[in-house]
């Protein structure tokens, strides 16, 4: 018989351990088929963070470092400066990259440091059961903030690959979705780009990926992706951000 | 073997390059920084590199990501950095990995001052950081000390695969004195079956420290304990001074430890019979130095440069045989070896039976 479709070789064949309708799945595919079609998972070292992104050390058939929580850029810049001819990329949730890591997040692009960040942003933090993250919509109710989040209060949500583009080592940033087949497809291109400007060592490349969290939304799979996009599209644009004149000639 | 003239901090930096020392991740501060400043010129002509973090819990990640290839790595820093570096210091204790720290005591609490000060004797010694693991801690005396206790840092991290850390204070760090610059001595093979350099040819590995169950969880903290009790076996290290006949013990390192061999020469002069047990691993402490003395001995002064920190150790190991007493100075100020001798004498009082030495 045929064989029509296979796991890729950047997963390894652990299950995986993610809710139904989540969306972390899609995305390590992705990054594992961008992986395998460059040809670099033995020369690749990943920095795992602290939440649900966390278990991507156990999916993926490359080299892993576990960080501490919001410290992955730190961590993949010791990786990056003591093996230069390595791969490195970072794994982050919204909240390990933006709010508890923005410090590692900002001068990492300010060094222009040569890794890779993949940022999946799900408006919450899932791990620790579904409180306000710095990307939690406007009027959005989680356990921290349970009459939905109020502004004047905590102030409205960041997009934050839109503050790392200004920075000039950023040289690629990118904002992408996996709600549909067409915006997975867009998504992979970004994130292989975003391994090939590191291969060329152009400087830092962020891909931020929207994403679910159905178990914290307390919406069905299906219902969730409906959600992100009615709510989330129209906040956090999607798009390639920012791209040098080297990274578009790549 | 070259005797030079260098400022403490600097000495530090020369030491980790004569040690094979690759990689330097920190952020300056005071009394500290002439280590990244010496390292910024010197390391990077032997291909090495320095990177000036965005703060610290920066730059002990970046050394804690440097580790886990294999490479060997340093930062210096100074109380209130070393306090934000505690966190990645008990990942790095966690994931096993070699590294040195460099803590250029200054005293505190808060913001503090620059003076010499033993202040974070208890972070160094008693895991620092959250959860329960120990470092190796090493304290110099002296320009000599700095430089050869950070070469053999590098070793023990490697041979136990444990952070290391040197601690010193402002006094030292910053005075210049005569050190010579020994040939770096054999390093110890080690197995680096560990590191991650790429899964090339072999099985993928993961350096992280999270324990999905608490069977786990128990298994890795029995395993550390069995290397923290190997280390407290075999690693033990202090300098005895005038210790074969004393009938009073000071107990002290660093910087006071060395003004303490001059209040022991002087209380001989009068007839006390004084020792000194100068620790040199603050962690694993040295109670193998002071045990045997238990019987002989009538009062044990520690003499430190903080509100009596050290002293728990010393009383643990004098196992209520003997009277053990503090005395000390805080907020940046030494004593004296007068000053010292005048209190050892008021405590204990004791008789001046002593052949008097000249």
């Amino acid at each position: 018989m045929k064989k029509v479709f296979e796991r890729t070789k950047g997963l390894s064949d652990a299950h995986f351990t993610f809710c139904p309708g989540c969306t972390h799945g899609t995305i390590m595919r992705l990054i594992a088929e961008v992986m395998d079609e460059l040809n670099i998972i033995e020369d690749t070292i990943g920095v795992s963070p602290v939440g649900c992104a966390g278990f991507c050390q156990d999916f993926f058939t490359c080299d892993f470092v576990g960080a501490a929580h919001g410290r992955a850029q730190a961590v993949g810049t010791g990786i990056k400066r003591s093996l230069p001819d390595k791969m490195v990329f970072t794994y982050q949730g919204d909240g390990d990259i933006a709010a508890i890591g923005t410090q590692h997040a900002i001068h990492c692009a300010a060094r222009g440091e040569k890794i890779t960040s993949i940022m999946v942003n799900n408006a919450i933090y899932g791990m620790t059961g579904g409180q306000m993250a710095p990307t939690t919509l406007e009027g959005m109710k989680t356990t921290t903030s349970p009459y939905g989040r109020d502004p004047i209060s905590v102030g409205m949500p960041m997009d934050f690959p839109k503050i790392i583009a200004n920075i000039p080592g950023a040289v690629y940033v990118a904002s992408v979705s996996v709600d549909s087949p067409k915006n997975i497809n867009k998504a992979k291109k970004a994130i292989k780009k975003a391994f090939q400007v590191q291969q060329a060592g152009l400087g830092f490349a962020l891909v931020s990926v929207l994403s679910t969290c159905p178990t914290n939304w307390g919406l069905s799979p299906v219902d969730s992706l409906k959600w992100l996009r009615e709510n989330m599209l129209p906040i956090y644009e999607l798009g390639e951000l920012k791209e040098t004149e080297e990274v578009k000639s790549l | 073997m070259e005797r030079v003239l260098m400022k403490g901090n600097e000495i530090i930096g020369e030491a980790a390059i004569q040690a094979g020392c690759k990689l330097f991740f920190g952020y300056p501060i005071t009394p500290s920084t002439e280590v990244i400043e010496y390292l910024s010129a010197n390391l990077p002509p032997k291909g090495g590199t320095v990177l000036q973090a965005e703060d610290e819990i920066g730059a002990i990640n970046m050394c804690y990501g440097a580790a886990c290839t294999g490479n060997r790595v340093l930062t210096a820093s100074s109380s209130p950095g070393i306090s934000l570096k505690q966190e990645g210091i008990s990942f790095a204790a966690a994931v096993e990995l070699p590294m040195v720290l460099v803590n250029v005591n200054r005293c505190g609490p808060g913001l503090g001052g620059l003076g010499p000060a033993q202040s974070d004797y208890f972070q160094s010694t008693k895991g620092g950081g959250h959860g329960d693991y120990r470092l190796i801690v090493l304290a110099p005396s002296k320009a000599q000390e700095l430089y050869d206790y950070t070469m053999e840092a590098f070793d023990l991290a490697d041979q136990y695969r444990n952070p290391v850390m040197v601690h010193t204070d402002g006094f030292l760090g910053q005075t210049m004195e005569p050190v010579v610059l020994k040939e770096r001595p054999q390093a110890p093979d080690v197995n680096k079956d560990w590191i991650v350099t790429g899964a090339k040819n072999r099985e993928k590995r993961i350096l992280a420290s999270y324990s999905l169950t608490n069977e786990v969880g128990e298994a890795n903290n029995i395993a550390w304990e069995n290397k923290y009790k190997e280390i407290q076996d075999k690693e033990q290290r202090w300098e005895s001074f005038h210790t074969e006949d004393a009938e009073y013990l000071l107990v002290s390192y660093g910087t006071t430890g060395r003004i303490c061999k001059s209040t022991v020469l002087n209380a001989r002069k009068k007839g006390i019979k004084l020792g000194l047990i100068r620790p040199i691993t603050l962690w694993p402490f040295p109670e193998k130095g002071i045990k045997p003395l238990l019987n002989q001995i009538k009062g044990i002064l520690t003499v430190e440069l903080n509100t009596g920190q050290m002293i728990e150790d010393v009383k643990l190991a004098a196992e209520c045989k003997v009277p053990v007493k503090l005395y000390r100075r805080q907020g940046g100020m030494l004593p004296t070896e007068d000053e010292i001798l005048e209190n050892l004498e008021k405590i204990f009082q004791p008789e001046e039976s002593g052949e008097v030495r000249n």
